[in-house]
């Protein structure tokens, strides 16, 4: 994770898990850096289960949260308000920055505001796939979902993430399954697979040395125990 | 057919166009806008019609017509879209129209809010349009059965020719769960030959109206209806009886709200206390039955919901006074915590003053 790109942004489809693995991301890195972390919430169009929800848990791991010009509360929920306090993210090269981008071509549009701000070589741009999400079940999916976010956001995608799961009943077979998926569309695109997520108990046993990319033990943040 | 992952606002959309769906007339609000979205891009695809109105109560409005010409219809909305909507479905169901109206509930009253709330019970079950109707209210504590349930609404509406309500509070719109698409048990359902759908000639005109000015008629009607009702109560109430085999305390609650008492009840089947639950799925008709088994060895009922209390009356009606019953409710989008809910349990069972 520290030699990812000083600005990693994240997307995915809505409900591949982009938000928990941006979450987790941010929780794992602030164990392993000394850097100030930063996680900017871009998503103006889901209502419920924005990163920004867990603002609490990341800022008492000293984890900067940014979202809406009026803070992460949910008062502000419905008004697609980005907070100008996102650029340093961009500008500032002490931080560490994770951008958690809006779900779809049109979630992800709020991106494209900050081109200007990304160089080849000194960013990431991770796309999280679920291969049990209809729109990224296959190949074809998976490729037209990466194209049309690259182009609303002037970026290109420079890792793949198996995040394939379905909740709690995650089997290793499950995240077999979408690493399959994940591999080709490596291959189609010429992008390396970077991590392979997994609830832990599951993480615990996936066999590294089967697949490309690197483990990455998921803990459900963003959902209630009871849910 | 396996899983797949979806939100609970695109599985109902899916769900409905899987039981039979064809026209949806609808109007945007929070937190149910997934649903019309994923209608508008699917519905015409499986040869249907998606049309956004310029407001719910033109929705509803249309959802009458759509109905009285025999299409499979449905309307979504979130409480205050359903709030307007309810003159229609009044009217829907003195004209004895089938139709599936889904009310994913935010908080009120008036605007409200946009998180999860329960507060619409007395809105659903009473309704807030005028004369002696009822429906058949559903509410889904899941992904798998809300789907399960959206698929069999037509089928439902249709039977009975009436509106059927499905309601799930903003959570259960918002959530991502895996699910699988089942087909319902097959209805016999009658013919429609009471349609306005052209007479070609050949028969007498149909009339779809729920204006009876001739007082004996309207009695007729309304009595004919209560039949009906009372068909809907013998059939279609469903609830879950969980760990009710010997409980100390009895817990109610339906929908995202009763996922958390089973947290609650799991907790305290590590200290050896057992804790039940009656999860009405539908609450009209309410399942009293459940209420009058609960066994001899429960002290109480404690009433959980996600609002200042409303289906507790319910309860207090289907406890007829035997069991002490205690209330414990968050409001405004705040969703109850399970240790206030362990708390309350204790205070009830005597064991925390």
């Amino acid at each position: 994770m520290l030699k990812d790109n000083r600005i990693r942004i994240i997307i995915g489809h809505y409900g591949s898990g982009k938000s928990e693995f941006a979450v987790n991301y941010a929780m794992k890195l602030s164990k392993i850096s000394d850097k100030k972390i930063a996680l900017a919430d871009l998503d103006v169009v889901n209502p419920y289960f924005r990163s920004r929800e867990r603002a609490e848990i990341l800022e008492n791991e000293g984890i900067e949260v940014i979202s809406s010009v009026k803070g992460n509360k949910f008062n502000n929920l419905n008004i697609p308000m980005v907070s100008a306090g996102v650029l340093k993210l961009f500008q500032n090269e002490e931080i560490e920055s994770i951008i958690d981008v809006g779900g779809d071509a049109i979630g992800a549009r709020p991106m494209g505001r900050y081109k200007n701000y990304l160089t080849d070589g000194k960013y990431d741009m991770f796309a999280v796939i679920n291969r049990y999400r209809a729109q990224t079940a296959d190949l074809e999916g998976a490729v037209k979902h990466i194209k049309e976010i690259e182009e609303v956001t002037n970026a290109k995608v420079t890792g793949l993430i198996n995040n394939t799961h379905l909740l709690r009943e995650t089997t290793v077979e499950d995240v077999l399954f979408g690493q399959e998926l994940v591999e080709e569309v490596a291959k189609e695109l010429n992008i390396p697979v970077k991590y392979v997520c997994a609830i832990e108990n599951i993480a615990a046993d996936l066999d590294a040395t089967s697949f490309n990319g690197k483990v990455f033990p998921i803990k459900l943040y963003m959902r209630p125990d009871w849910l | 057919m396996s899983k797949v992952l979806m939100k609970g606002n695109e599985a109902i959309a899916e769900a409905a166009i899987r039981g039979g769906c064809k026209f949806f007339f609808g109007y945007p609000i929070t937190p149910q806008n997934e649903l019309p979205e994923y209608m508008s891009r699917e519905l015409p695809k499986n040869g249907g019609v998606f049309l956004q109105a310029e407001s719910e109560v033109a929705a509803i409005n249309m959802v009458y017509g759509a109905a009285g010409a025999g299409g499979r219809v449905m309307t979504s909305s979130s409480s205050p879209g359903i709030a307007l909507k309810q003159e229609g479905i009044s009217y829907i169901a003195g004209a004895n129209l089938p139709a599936v109206i889904v009310n994913i509930v935010r908080g009120g009253p008036g605007l409200g809010g946009i998180q999860p709330a329960q507060s619409d019970y007395n809105q659903v079950t009473r309704g807030g349009g005028d004369g002696d109707y009822k429906m058949p209210v559903f509410v889904p504590a899941n992904l798998q059965e809300m789907v399960d349930i959206m698929m069999e609404a037509f089928d439902i509406a249709d039977y009975y020719r009436n509106p059927v309500m499905v309601v799930g509070d903003g959570m259960i719109g918002q959530m991502m769960e895996p699910i699988e698409f089942k087909k319902p048990v097959p209805r016999e359902l009658p013919v429609k030959d009471w349609i306005t759908n052209g007479t070609k000639g050949e028969r007498n005109p149909n009339i779809i109206n729920s204006l009876f000015l001739e007082a004996s008629d309207l009695e007729n009607h309304n009595l004919a209806a209560q039949e009906k009702y009372a068909d809907m109560v013998k059939n279609e109430t469903r609830v879950e009886n969980y760990n009710m085999e010997k409980p100390e305390l009895v817990l109610t609650a339906y929908g995202t709200t009763s996922r958390i008492c089973k947290n609650v009840i799991a907790e305290f089947k590590k200290e050896g206390i057992e804790i039940g639950l009656i999860r009405p799925i539908t609450v009209w008709p309410f399942p009293h039955k459940a209420f009058e088994d609960i066994p001899e060895s429960a002290k109480g009922i404690l009433v959980v919901e996600m609002s200042q209390g409303q289906m507790i009356d319910d309860v207090k009606i289907a406890n007829n006074g035997r069991l002490p019953i205690g209330f414990h409710g968050r409001s405004g989008g705040m969703i109850p915590d399970p240790q206030d809910i362990i708390l309350k349990v204790k205070e009830m069972l005597g064991g925390v003053k």
